[in-house]
């Protein structure tokens, strides 16, 4: 896929050049069995697997933006440095999250110096080596996790879905 | 990908049925809607398909909704059908306008289901026979608890009967059920030996404001918006008052309410509020309120622990020298300004030596509260306050500091202004009058061996206590005696158990302890008996807020199993006291037990607040006053999440009125309608404490933090908390850890001569060398193990007062890798 080559100048874009990737490809269903059983048979969500980049191309603590699991649903992903729970790529270092804060929904940012995510609204601040774990903060849930797969051969990333609810939807597939 | 969906919710339908609800847990009381609806329906994502009138055909923007999934469950009722519930924070609310917190956002996730949170919650009374919690009926537990009560009464009179009760608001507390278990305690079994849930005896934690003629919830939230300056002491009101904090204080000290103060106060001079943060320790509010106002803006007082009373007497000193006094005021409306003036007198270089503070910074203060401001006005300024005053260096001596120096000034009954406590839980004190003359020290009475039975009514002094290991250990052993005395009655029925269980406290040391509560806590290492009891939404409740707003929490489910409100619990026990004392021919006695005749919670309510200083009604003290009667749960009903603040002056057109500011009249609460100024000489370390700290290397501070509520009751059963902190953390300083070998996530050992605790340690570069912060009244790591047992003259402990060493115990694995340690201030 083309995508899997835009390094890191594709991160460094958010929202536009995901929209654009995502716009032309159509959305695969996972569930392998999907096309050949009823769709009530599943309890996933039909999450839409899109590349997110190069583990390579991922410059080293610094948050780059994509969207997933669809354009109005702005991620980060970092690549930490060294091995995190559900991790991915060479090191198991590399995690996205939803950028939007849970308790409200404002965006939240990265600041690599303390390695957290900080809401500037209500002050919440996420540990991304910690799951996405409010440190502290007035949500009630931690930061939504986008899954992850990494692919050795080509050395690329996929969002693959989500692990929590994203702030201001029913349900994480619109 | 999972069997448990974490990526959906169910949408109320339009026609779910709506229902008000007052977040239970702290004392701000958001307003909140339940909304609940038949399982197998939910709404549509086009806004006219759900109750929300929300669209999630497209991505909500930010702050249009808060909506979690803890914010939603699935409940069953007593006929066995489930029902789709959530409870989100109400817009319309003036408290909160929408925002909810991370305790009150998980209120849906805390009504009880029989495999969610609340799955530990206790549904039918249980005794203890043996070693074994056994679940019994209603007529069993109460002829055993009516049957000894009963029987101490006789035989050792009621100083043999020993309660632990609430006195708050919201859940555990109320006015219906501080009236419920209040007549029971005070009218009917008349002992005087209660203490409160979180002290050591019968008495209020704001004597001297209340002497002085000022009670301690004076103004309104809107006031917060309005003042010119906020002098905030011992309080760290994002982690604790959270939603005032968010929607009152950070309105004004980001200048968003400037045009509201010049509408209100035309001709006076206006800006966005200075704030100024009495600490020792740089807590979360101080990091925050530098973002949001701007270190130009923010004065953070780091004072040597136990030291306020020197800092506000040095204020009022400068003040007085300064001319910045509100003469007029002081003359018309207080008393013993003069005499004050002496006691206090501190000179700004005493002040600073006592307090650790430079001269310049003092000045500051002074400045930022007290100095007229360009248009010639004195500021308005905002004294709140809470734990550190409270369980400080003598409640009454600071209490008495501040408020002289808030009477000086003028900063109370005018708009923009208040010395008020920030507070814990909620409000809903309506009592009798409590039947002793005297503070009695409960917990050191029960470590004498004194008392018979002990009633722990939604309480936990095993996690909330001073010197509490002491008092742990012997009530444990004490209680201990009970269980063998139980074990060895087989087969006896139960008058025979009473007299087997009287004969173990009465001649061989025992106590007998009985708990009513949502769950069985630690407590039940050591209790006999345990009652269910329910909590808002499983019964109607009303309780006010800080700023007096009473509400009315609606019920909208069925409680588990048989718990009963706490009122109706109390009444249960009252009845069957009564039919004893009837079928013994003691008729005077049965007398005593009568008036319990309740049938819903607002029967009680309708007992209580609402006869309250009506003619002919035997004195009955309650914080609704003698209009507390205008009140009806109907009225409650329809004046919604914003209800009504007391005191009620009026109905108007069905409509409740209130109160929002108190004093504004000049007229205070003494019998001279005078505010009376109280001398408060400033005092030092109380020799107790002084000796600890001479003794031992780090001051352990104490206190709340903002995720966990309480004694972690509910988020003991929640990984989201329980995750976060498997063990009360302590913050200390990253030097110190280092001296110790101590890394994050290490268990460190916290001790002195009172006693010993564990604790994860949580080094942080905001705490300074030789200072510590405890996570208090924790599940696990009980800091008042550590507390000294000093108390103030009214019997107020000392919590924040302690001094232990520290050593590293060990590491538990799992908490380093799942546990972040990363720092808590936002900065």
């Amino acid at each position: 896929m083309e995508d899997i080559k835009i390094g890191r100048r594709f991160f460094l874009k958010s929202g536009g050049a995901a929209a654009a990737v995502a716009g032309a490809t159509i959305i695969p269903i996972r569930n392998a069995n999907a096309a050949t059983l009823p769709a009530s048979s599943g309890t996933t969500l039909p999450y839409p697997k899109k590349a997110v980049g190069s583990a390579k191309g991922l410059p080293l603590n610094q948050a780059v933006s994509f969207a997933y699991p669809d354009d109005s649903s702005a991620c980060l992903a970092i690549r930490m440095g060294s091995p995190v729970p559900g991790g991915v790529g060479p090191n198991g270092d590399i995690v996205a999250y939803s950028s939007f804060c849970t308790h409200m929904g404002c965006p939240v940012g990265y600041e690599p110096g303390t390695k957290t995510f900080k809401c500037g609204c209500h002050f919440s601040i996420f540990d991304p080596e910690n799951g996405g774990q409010m440190v502290t903060g007035q949500a009630t849930e931690d930061l939504p996790r986008i899954l992850l797969e990494y692919d050795a051969k080509t050395d690329s990333i996929h969002a693959v879905g989500v692990d929590g609810l994203i702030y201001g939807r029913q349900s994480n597939v619109l | 990908m999972t069997t448990q969906i974490n990526d959906r919710i169910a949408l109320p339908p339009k026609d779910a049925q709506k229902t008000n609800m007052t977040c239970h847990f702290c004392i701000v009381g958001c307003g909140y809607h339940a909304y609940k609806w038949d399982h197998n329906t939910e709404g549509g994502r086009a806004p006219d398909q759900n109750a929300l009138g929300l669209d999630f055909r497209t991505q909500l923007p930010p702050f249009a909704t808060t909506l979690t999934r803890a914010m939603t469950n699935t409940i069953t009722d007593k006929g066995g059908k489930k029902w789709n519930i959530m409870i989100v924070p109400d817009k319309e609310c003036s408290v909160n306008s929408g925002l909810s917190s991370t305790r009150g956002g998980k209120m849906a996730s805390y009504m009880y289901t029989h495999d969610g949170i609340g799955r530990e919650r206790l549904k039918h009374p249980r005794i203890k026979r043996g070693d074994q919690w056994l679940d019994t009926s209603w007529e069993q537990a109460l002829a055993i608890y009516a049957g000894l009560t009963k029987k101490i009464l006789d035989n050792d009179g009621p100083d043999g009967l020993f309660y632990d009760c609430f006195d708050h608001g919201g859940a555990g507390g109320g006015f219906e059920n501080t009236w419920g278990t209040g007549k029971l305690m005070f009218s009917a079994l008349k002992t005087q030996m209660v203490r409160i849930h979180n002290r050591p005896a019968y008495n209020s934690e704001c004597h001297a404001t209340r002497d002085m003629g000022v009670g301690e919830l004076n103004n309104s939230y809107e006031d917060a918006q309005l003042a010119d300056c906020i002098l905030c002491t011992g309080a760290n009101p994002y982690e604790t008052q959270t939603n005032y904090f968010l929607n009152h204080w950070v309105a004004n000290l980001s200048g968003s309410t400037v045009d509201k103060k010049k509408k209100w106060f035309p001709g006076e001079t206006a800006a966005a509020a200075k704030i100024i943060i009495v600490d020792p320790r740089r807590s979360a509010t101080v990091a925050i309120c530098e973002q949001v106002a701007g270190k130009e803006n923010v004065l953070h007082l780091d004072i040597l622990p136990g030291t306020d009373t020197a800092l506000f007497n040095t204020l009022f000193t400068y003040v007085v020298q300064q001319g910045w006094t509100a003469k007029d005021f002081i003359a018309k409306h207080t008393s013993g300004y003069d005499d004050a003036v002496k006691t206090n007198r501190m000179s700004l270089e005493d002040g600073a030596k006592a307090t650790g503070l430079t001269v310049a910074q003092i000045k500051q203060a002074a400045e930022w509260a007290y100095k007229p401001k360009a248009s010639g006005h004195r500021p308005r300024t905002f004294h709140p306050y809470e734990k550190g005053i409270i369980w400080g260096n003598d409640n009454y001596v600071i209490q008495s500091a501040l408020v002289s120096l808030v009477l000086a000034t003028e900063n109370v009954g005018r708009r923009g202004t208040g010395v008020c406590r920030l507070g814990g839980h909620q409000e809903g004190y309506t009592r009798p009058p409590y039947p002793g003359n005297s503070k009695i020290y409960v917990d050191q009475e029960v470590i004498a061996g004194k008392g018979l039975m002990y009633t722990l009514w939604g309480t936990n002094p095993y996690q909330t206590t001073l010197n509490a290991e002491q008092h742990r250990l012997v009530l444990s052993k004490r209680a201990k005696i009970v269980d063998e005395a139980i074990s060895r009655a087989r087969g006896a029925s139960t008058e025979q158990l009473v007299d087997v269980i009287y004969n173990a406290c009465k001649y061989q040391g025992g106590m007998f302890v009985a708990a009513m509560n949502l769950y069985p806590t630690q407590l039940a290492d050591d209790a006999h008996l345990l009652f269910p009891a329910t909590h808002p939404g499983e019964m109607n409740l009303t309780s006010m807020n800080g700023e007096r707003r009473m509400r009315l929490s609606e019920r909208f489910m069925d409680p588990p199993g048989s718990a009963k409100p706490d009122c109706l619990i109390a009444a249960d026990i009252a009845n069957t006291l009564k039919a004893m004392y009837q079928k013994a021919g003691q008729v005077d006695m049965a007398k005593r037990f009568e008036g319990f005749n309740w049938k819903t919670e607002e029967d009680a309510f309708n007992d209580g607040f609402r006869r309250a200083g009506r003619p002919g009604v035997e004195p009955i003290d309650s914080q609704g006053g003698p209009t507390g009667y205008l009140a009806t749960y109907d009225l409650l009903r329809k004046a919604g999440n914003n209800g009504v603040q007391l005191p009620i002056k009026e109905v108007k057109d069905g409509k409740l009125i209130g109160t929002e500011m108190e004093y504004a009249d000049g007229k205070f609460s003494t019998g001279d309608g005078k505010a009376h100024f109280k001398p408060a000489p400033w005092n030092g370390l109380p020799k107790m404490v002084a000796d600890q700290k001479a003794k031992y290397r780090f001051w352990i501070n104490q206190g709340r933090a903002n995720e966990v509520w309480q004694t972690a009751y509910h988020d003991q059963y929640n990984s989201f908390v329980r995750d976060r902190y498997p063990m009360a953390y302590i913050e200390m300083n990253p030097d110190d850890a280092k001296a110790l070998g101590v890394a994050a996530g290490d268990v460190v050992e916290v001790y002195n001569d009172f006693g010993s605790t564990y604790a994860m340690a949580y080094p942080l570069k905001a705490i300074k060398a030789g200072q510590t912060f405890m996570l208090f009244g924790y599940i696990k790591g009980v800091a008042g193990d550590v507390v000294t047992s000093w108390v103030d003259r009214n019997v107020v402990p000392y919590y924040k007062g302690t001094w232990g060493g520290i050593k590293r115990v060990g590491t538990v694995d799992d908490y380093k890798k799942s546990i972040s340690f990363k720092d808590r201030r936002f900065a």
